[in-house]
Parts: structure tokens; sequence; C-alpha cells
């Protein structure tokens, strides 16, 4: 990795999500809500159908992260704001999400790390779905 | 109708112990492709006790919680056209296999706003001994008038 600084921006990267990753997420993550995996409860709370968890697309949002920073246990602090939904269509190919990332900051942390803030942006059908997505990780010296 | 005296209070605490096997099959069910958060053996050798979970692994226990907390009929809040607004982790500590954590959510923020009520829970996260280890915050919004 060369040198990180302030703009160095992270690789990108492409996600499908499918209907079959949300009901695994479902599972391992113990969100039920059927919104989730049902059409006719999604329709009837007025969304277009079956929508991705928010926390579903911020760990995958986290991945683009911690791919960069090679690993998860250097994350300090990691929030988003949920400001569009991800239609998963019930087919093959799911919905492609896209993710991509710039560095903020770099600062000299108190315990001797170096710590990048990083700004995620997070697009699906042309639009940004999340906001605000911020992540502090600890990055090489 | 939403009984706002729950507004500053903490409810009381619930302790979870984080799985192994729980990590591997969150990390999976993400893609998180580090071999810590699924090999014990990359895991051990990069120092850790046991796998580490993900950043947003967290969730999967405090969320049920919050859960729990807004279909209790006693808080009065319409679950079902509930979003998820707002979510930040801050983590002082990565979670571990074998974890014992204890939860406290704080009621921290009312707000009502054009026909919507916008809630800020607060989830205080710590080991045995009583020292932090997560900090998350969730900001929800669902239908409703105070």
């Amino acid at each position: 990795m060369s040198a990180i600084e302030k703009g160095t921006e992270l690789p990108l990267l492409s996600l499908r999500v499918t209907r079959a990753d949300l009901v695994r997420y479902a599972g391992a993550s113990g969100d039920l809500n059927p919104i989730h995996w049902s059409d006719r409860v999604a329709t009837s709370v007025g969304l277009p159908g079956v929508i991705a968890h928010g926390m579903l697309t911020m760990a995958l949002a986290g991945r683009l992260v911690t791919q960069w920073a090679g690993d998860p246990a250097g994350v300090r602090s990691y929030g988003v704001r949920f400001t569009r939904p991800v239609v998963v269509p019930d087919d093959d190919e799911g919905a492609l999400v896209e993710f991509s990332g710039k560095v903020a900051d770099v600062v000299d942390a108190e315990d001797g790390t170096r710590v990048a803030r990083v700004a995620i942006t997070a697009m699906f059908d042309g639009k940004t779905v999340l906001g605000r997505a911020t992540a502090e990780v600890v990055v090489a010296h | 109708m939403v009984d706002t005296s729950f507004v500053g209070r903490a409810l009381d605490p619930v302790t979870y112990r984080v799985g192994r096997e729980k990590i591997r099959e969150f990390a999976l069910a993400i893609g998180e492709g580090a071999l810590v958060c699924t090999d014990i053996d990359a895991a051990r050798a990069a120092g850790h006790s046991d796998l580490v979970a993900p950043p947003t692994f967290t969730v999967t226990f405090t969320l049920p919680l919050i859960t729990d907390f807004l279909k209790d009929p006693a808080f009065g809040w319409d679950y079902s056209r509930m979003v998820h607004a707002d979510q930040s982790i801050t983590l002082h500590r990565p979670v571990v296999g074998g974890d014992e954590l204890t939860t406290v959510i704080h009621v921290e923020d009312l707000k009502a706003r054009a026909g919507s009520l916008m809630l800020t829970l607060r989830c205080e996260v710590t080991d045995p001994d009583g020292a932090a280890v997560a900090t998350t915050t969730s900001m929800l919004v669902t239908q409703g008038e105070l």
C-alpha cells in the first residue's frame, strides 16, 4: 500500500445483493423483519418491493474499508445514515451496489496508532443509499 | 401513544455470549474475507484470543434488544411503520469469540416532526469487569405524534 494521506482513494467494490443474500443475512443477524423477504409485506407498507437490510448495506460498505486497511480489528468507529432503500428483485442478478471511499484525514491517535477517517459512498440505481458514511480505521505508519 | 416518561431512562442490562460460530456465520453472510473473522489459527496468529467480529456484528445482539423494547406495548411505538434512519458504532476494542458482553439501552432522545417520531437509543456494551467494549447509537423513525 502506498502512503495514505488526505484524498487517497480506496479501491472500488461492486457487489450484487440477491434475495438469497438477504435470507442469509436475516438468519445470521437475527433481523427477521418481513420487509426483507416478503414482497407482500413490503408493498403493504408502501415499499416498491423487498429491500435489503440497512445493516447489510452498512456491513457491505464496511468491507470496502476492512479490505483496504487489511484488518477488521482496526475499525475504531463507523456510522451511516440510511437515506434510500436498496430494492432487491426476485431474480438471479439481484441489486448492484457500488462502494467507493476517500480518506478525509489521517491523525496520530494518543495510543501511537495512525487512524484514517474514510468517507464512503454507496450507489444503487444511480443514487446514493448511505449518507454521512464515515469509518475510522487504523492504518500502517 | 408513546410514553415519553421513558426518555432519559436506562433499561435493564442484558448479557450476551459471543459465539465463535456466530461470528463465522455473520462474516460469511456479509462476505467479509479477512481470515481473522473465519479462521481461528489466523486470528490467534494475529494476537487475538478467538475469531474477530466484523465491526457491525455488535448490532446483531443490540438490535434484538431494541426491537423487544419497541414492541413493548408499554412504550407505545408503531413498530410496523418503523424505519432505521441512522446507525453509528464506536468500538473501544474489537469484539471476539467468547466475549461475555452486557448491553444497557439508554433512551436518549425523542422528537416529533411533521407526523414522524424520531427516537435515539444508545447502547453501552461492557465486559464482565465493566470495561467499555462498544457504544452504538441508533436513530429510529416511525409515524406518530407526541
